[in-house]
């Protein structure tokens, strides 16, 4: 199969999905029984001020005219007005999702990073103390909370020792000097030239982000653990040292380039984990990105915010494996043929 | 089929002599298991984490007898002793109403386990189910089930759990029906991929020559050759789920106040960091250990049984 082959079917593939994401969240919204106008209302409402305001949101059509009405929407990014900020849930979205890519765009180094490093140390030290050790760090990593790992670190590094802030995205001094710009504010407080922001930003991000990859960093290395294992043993790892290598370039070189392809798979399953626990960690770190507000809208039963928070993160996630897959397509060509192979 | 009905007729007159069990359970099988217990509880982890589960189910099952405080499990108050520190009688400490936080975790275990147990109760079963069908046939059935469970997994399951729960009221209930009906989604993808592999063997093969029926194919010959992939899925996913409704308690919907929810004793408590650390601190090792005992296990059946599965 061709490469571009290969691309044009991942991308229908792609669009199935999407538009099966879309007919789940639909139902979820509007078939199941429970009454978005009268929940967004309250109990103290009239039955005919929740039958107006369920009118007002296209609730009284039938069912097929709402989801075409919704799928209109979607593509021209219209997401309805949030029954609680009275905005546009998608200029909402597009206010609160920079916060939210940052956090997770750090949390993904963190967990590449110390992840992989870790795995190759526990790799080449096979059944040694490190590897130990850094088998129960990989348990505890994918058996901790996200939230309850926020907490500690707060404590800890927050409380008592008092490195870091505890909560928020800027300190309140910092946050009418800089303007808004791109919504990321690393990128804003470096637009600003404002150095001392900049820096109070990284520190606001640095304890959630690390939060973030804990889950993350024990599964990375315990893959990138086993893969190196496997290739260690090649016949090719053997003649490389046999010529005289050093050990550096062996490992780093030909056997992680090897032993990747495990990895960047893991990752793509690893940046849902990631959006699903931001929800978690935002909570607990006062961080206002996407999922605080999702998490608010779920709260007050903003029906609107809540189909939008959770399209934007369907589509995130989507993509996001969409591009695995073309990479994975692009390393590893085994995988395109074994694609063809199974039509 | 006569000739299947007269195999089955020797097949009792022999086994007239023998007593159920040996029948069910011959010795070369019993020997086998024997051998497989042995070599699971050699590794000291997964001993450990068998020992782990072993006693929160049993303080869990227990509650009302082992804690020292069960009254303290619902809307108690006794604001005169709030927010005492660890100490002997209560070596959690006591929360902001002045309930033994002890207690409280003994009974979230229990709420956390019935979860679990619905969850999985549903969702392995369903989804074992379509993986077996969609497997089995392949065509279309197979695009289908494939397609739809591609769908449910494009999203994070703690955010699917939200919205759905969201669209429903916030109840516990609600909360396990919510996690149950996007679970069957792992399990699908799992068997459908274990049968895919299993159907062009010969034993298939020959049971649909020999006009054994669908059901007796799917169930009988090719569901028993999955079950170890399986097993290890479910004590993985077992403590998933507890981190997926903690998680859910925590930010608010699933377990209501005063109920002993982990997820929501741990919310409570932030308000009190980091004075009153205790009150989050406790839940939420709590939360970190059984969920560390049910991945233990899984790691050691992972090993015993030599399969890879992907949690």
């Amino acid at each position: 199969m061709k490469y571009y082959q290969y691309l044009v079917r991942r991308f229908i593939g792609m669009i199935v999905s999407l538009a099966g994401l879309s007919v789940i969240i639909f139902t979820v919204s509007r078939v199941l029984p429970g009454n978005p106008a009268r929940m967004a209302l309250g109990p103290t409402a009239s039955e005919e001020q929740v039958e107006e305001f369920a009118a007002e949101l296209g609730l009284d059509q039938p069912l097929p005219v709402q989801y075409l009405d919704y799928l209109q929407g979607l593509f021209v990014g219209d997401l309805g007005v949030s029954l609680q900020t009275r905005s546009p849930v998608a200029n909402d979205i597009l206010w609160y999702l920079p916060a939210t890519l940052e956090l997770i765009t750090l949390a993904m180094v963190f967990t590449i990073i110390i992840g992989i490093l870790l795995g190759v140390v526990a790799a080449s030290n096979k059944d040694g103390y490190i590897d130990n050790a850094s088998r129960l760090i990989s348990f505890i990593g994918v058996s901790v909370p996200g939230f309850f790992i926020g907490i500690i670190l707060q404590l800890v590094f927050g409380y008592l020792l008092q490195w870091f802030p505890i909560t928020g995205r800027i300190s309140r001094g910092f946050e009418e000097e800089v303007t808004r710009q791109t919504g990321f504010m690393l990128i804003d407080t470096l637009l600003s030239g404002h150095w001392a922001a900049h820096v109070d930003v990284w520190m606001h991000l640095i304890l959630p982000a690390f939060a973030l990859s804990m889950a993350g960093i024990g599964q990375i290395m315990r893959i990138t653990r086993s893969s190196m294992i496997d290739v260690q043993r090649k016949d090719y790892i053997e003649a490389e040292r046999g010529l005289g290598l050093p050990d550096w370039l062996v490992v780093y070189k030909y056997t992680l380039k090897n032993a990747f392809i495990p990895t960047l798979t893991i990752l793509g399953l690893l940046y849902a984990s990631l959006l699903g626990n931001a929800f978690l960690i935002e909570l607990v770190f006062n961080f206002p990105g996407i999922a605080s507000y999702g998490v608010n809208a779920v709260l007050t039963n903003d029906f609107n915010a809540i189909v939008g928070v959770t399209m934007t993160i369907g589509l995130a996630f989507v993509i996001s494996n969409l591009v695995i897959d073309l990479l994975l397509g692009r390393v590893d060509p085994r995988i395109r043929l074994s694609m063809e192979e199974a039509t | 089929m006569s000739g299947k009905t007269a195999q089955s007729d020797t097949q009792s007159r022999e086994g007239d002599s023998l007593s159920w069990l040996e029948k069910r359970f011959p010795p070369s099988r019993r020997e086998s298991w024997a051998r497989a217990a042995k070599r699971f509880l050699s590794r000291p982890i997964s001993a450990a984490g068998l020992a782990i589960v072993g006693i929160v189910i049993f303080i869990a099952v227990f509650a009302p007898i082992v804690a020292p405080h069960p009254e303290h499990a619902g809307a108690f108050t006794d604001f005169a002793n709030s927010m005492h520190p660890p100490s002997l009688e209560h070596p959690f400490g006591t929360d902001q109403s002045g309930r033994d936080v002890f207690s409280r975790v003994l009974f979230g275990y229990r709420l956390s386990l019935i979860m679990v147990a619905v969850v999985l109760g549903i969702g392995v079963p369903s989804g074992v189910l379509f993986g077996l069908v969609a497997g089995y046939y392949g065509g279309f059935i197979e695009t289908g089930i494939m397609r739809a469970t591609d769908a449910f997994l494009a999203l994070p399951p703690l955010v699917m759990a939200l919205a759905i729960t969201s669209a429903l009221e916030p109840t516990i209930t609600n909360a396990m029906l919510a996690i149950a009906s996007l679970w069957w989604t792992w399990y699908a993808r799992l068997v459908q991929n274990l049968v895919a592999s299993e159907r062009n063997e010969e034993y298939v093969a020959a049971a649909e020559l020999a006009g054994a029926s669908t059901p007796h194919i799917l169930f009988r010959e090719i569901l028993p050759n999955c079950l170890s992939p399986i097993l290890v899925k479910v004590t993985l996913d077992a403590g998933f789920v507890i981190l997926i409704g903690a998680g859910l308690s925590f930010i608010g919907v699933g377990v209501q106040p005063p109920q002993p929810g982990l997820g929501t004793m741990v919310s409570d408590g932030t308000t009190y960091l980091p004075d009153g650390w205790w009150v989050s601190i406790f839940p939420g090792l709590a939360i970190l250990v059984v969920v560390m005992g049910f991945n233990m296990i899984g790691d050691g059946l992972r090993d015993l049984f030599d399969v890879e599965v992907q949690q």
